[in-house]
């Protein structure tokens, strides 16, 4: 029995309609177009509509604006570790950094809530390049030891200088003028960014991000000054965390040293590694999937870390391709077995 | 005085945290991001064994090292040696495992003040007119001990002349019919035990908390870096470069700079000397 099974194999063929629409007019009939944009529209639509579906209790619905902060967070990461190259396992330096100065901008200068998330946003992005700036020439496992190692430094020092309201945080931010809005910002920008950095990815800029991962020797040997590429990604990722810290600030009307916490750092890798890496929809998938049961494990205290850090093990020791190329590998071909 | 010489123990201190994590790294260039739940977890075992099985002290210690080196060996074995290469998912895996450890101790009720191992030796004495008690005293001979005794292993011993021989050309080692995964499985063992005879001189100057385990992680991954990674003699110059500026901070600053302090000799060594002090060229271009 054994000796049959060996003589097998199993043969994957593209689709016909997966196969044309890699080149350009590729759509014959609404049957193709539906097997095409039906994936699409199943994210879009299905993000749109969720606050709808989750109308009858409000607990769920702000479960879902956290899902949309954490997917902000992890599509940065993703954006960042597989296009760029550069694996941040810091991503609580970037919300912690826009919730500060969101709440800053609120507090301090009165600003209106449509104004500080945009303002902490750009800011935030800013303020976190300079900070991982000197660190930019390192790679691999240095840079990830590093940007481990800052959200950690920021959250100590505002505890030591006891700046910003030291221990206590920033407290009576504005909040959202109402759940609706709060959802919606979130879902439309979370949308927004998915489809601009899919665009940015396969544009000429992507290209050299891509080149700066897989060989940053030879792009720097063809004249592109990598340090500058490599802060413009740290520069896209940074802002989309910030976007979310200054969101989350605004939600909870308090912007803290818990914000610089493990939880923001972990949860979007592992999120990343169980939505699939390099695929962008998939750290949303991974959210989608984790965070509610974050939720459900909250009376549990720290067990949540644990069983993220257990999921996150398991995918990344046997399933490291992650669910979202395993499904388009699953829709996009056949696949069956071959006697050779 | 003071400074000088709780400047030196606290030295030893660091040493001893990270020894065991650039023996790992030396060896497999593995970083070992559980180091620090290796720790706590030897601790909480020796713990365990003392108090709820009320073993003598000296079995449940030998007990909880044999333990944690399994531990260690076993977490290679049937995890890491998947991914053995892919640096990233490295550091993610051990890291999550780390984190596993540690949240659930935290969630199995391990919290700081209850859990407290009991000195080796009580009393103190007074060297060079201040006041050290034994059990530091005995921090600085057994790191000094167990630095001596791993130079002894690893230059003077077959297992661990074949362990620097796969650190330092791992096909060169492989074609003189060196396993190179069994030695993997080997230095992982003898990193976890190493960090378990920290913990177990280290922890009955306090008491057994799940911070510890970041804490440790920190020092351990500051000392090595700045030392440059996988270099003994840099580990231990670097030490007691942190040690001091850590007790030097600590008297005219604040106890809050102690992390701080560790936190920017990282980053700035990175910054200014990525290949740390006792790191060679080669090494420089696999980070730069």
């Amino acid at each position: 029995m054994a000796k049959a099974q060996e003589s097998r194999r199993k043969e994957r063929l593209d689709r016909g309609v997966k196969v044309r629409s890699d080149g350009v007019y590729a759509v014959a009939s609404w049957r193709e177009m539906a097997f095409l944009l039906g994936p699409r529209l199943l994210l879009i639509v299905g993000l749109l509509v969720m606050p709808l579906v989750l109308m009858p209790s409000p607990y769920w619905q702000k479960v879902l604006t956290i899902i949309c902060i954490y997917s902000l967070l992890a599509i940065g990461f993703d954006f960042l570790a597989h296009y760029v190259g550069l694996v941040s396992l810091g991503g609580a330096l970037y919300i912690g950094v826009g919730a500060y100065i969101s709440a800053l901008l609120n507090t301090e200068m009165g600003l209106p809530i449509w104004a500080t998330i945009p303002l902490a946003t750009v800011l935030g992005g800013g303020v976190c390049t300079v900070l991982l700036w000197p660190c930019l020439p390192l790679r691999g496992v240095y840079f990830a030891i590093v940007s481990l190692m800052f959200p950690l430094l920021a959250a100590r020092l505002i505890e030591a200088f006891d700046v910003f309201g030291g221990t206590d945080g920033i407290m009576g931010l504005d909040g959202f003028p109402n759940r609706w809005s709060e959802m919606y910002v979130l879902i439309i920008c979370l949308l927004l960014v998915l489809f601009a950095l899919r665009r940015l990815v396969n544009e000429d800029v992507g290209l050299v991000f891509r080149g700066v991962k897989d060989n940053d020797q030879a792009v720097k040997a063809s004249g592109i000054d990598i340090t500058t590429y490599k802060a413009l990604g740290v520069f896209i990722a940074s802002s989309l965390g910030c976007l979310g810290g200054a969101s989350l600030a605004h939600i909870y009307m308090w912007a803290g040293i818990s914000q610089f916490a493990l939880d923001f750092s972990i949860i979007p890798i592992a999120a990343t590694v169980v939505g699939g890496g390099g695929t962008l929809a998939g750290p949303v998938i991974g959210c989608l999937i984790l965070v509610p049961i974050s939720e459900l494990l909250r009376d549990f205290g720290t067990l949540r870390v644990a069983v993220y850090a257990l999921i996150l093990m398991g995918f990344i020791v046997f399933k490291s391709e992650g669910l979202m190329s395993y499904g388009s590998r699953k829709y996009n071909q056949f696949e069956h077995w071959v006697e050779i | 005085m003071d400074i000088l010489i709780y400047g030196f123990i606290n030295s030893a201190t660091l040493a001893l945290m990270a020894l065991g994590f650039t023996l790992v790294y030396g060896v497999s260039r593995l970083p070992n991001f559980a180091h620090g739940a290796l720790y706590v977890l030897a601790g909480y075992i020796c713990w365990l064994l003392l108090n709820r099985l009320g073993l003598p002290y000296i079995l449940a210690i030998a007990l909880a090292l044999a333990f944690v080196a399994v531990v260690g060996g076993a977490m290679y074995q049937l995890i890491l040696v998947r991914i053995r290469g892919m640096s990233i998912s490295e550091i993610i895996a051990s890291y999550a495992i780390g984190l596993a450890i540690l949240e659930g101790l935290r969630w199995g009720g391990l919290k700081g003040g209850t859990f407290t191992l009991s000195a080796f030796l009580e009393g103190s004495v007074d060297l060079l007119g201040v006041s050290v008690d034994f059990q530091r005293i005995l921090v600085v001979v057994l790191g000094a001990l167990l630095v001596g005794l791993l130079y002894f292993f690893v230059n003077h011993t077959r297992l661990g002349l074949a362990l620097k021989g796969m650190a330092q050309d791992e096909r060169a080692a492989l074609t003189l019919g060196i396993d190179s995964d069994r030695m993997a499985v080997a230095s992982m063992a003898l990193g976890s035990l190493s960090a378990a005879v920290a913990a177990l001189i280290l922890l009955p100057l306090g008491s057994i908390v799940v911070e510890a385990g970041y804490h440790v992680l920190i020092m351990a991954v500051a000392v090595c870096i700045v030392g440059g990674l996988g270099s003994w003699t840099g580990a231990i110059l670097a030490s007691f470069v942190i040690g001091f500026a850590q007790i030097l901070t600590t008297v005219y600053l604040g106890a809050h700079f102690q992390v701080v302090v560790a936190i920017l000799a990282i980053i700035l060594t990175l910054i200014l000397r990525p290949s740390g002090l006792f790191g060679k060229q080669k090494e420089l271009e696999e980070r730069v």
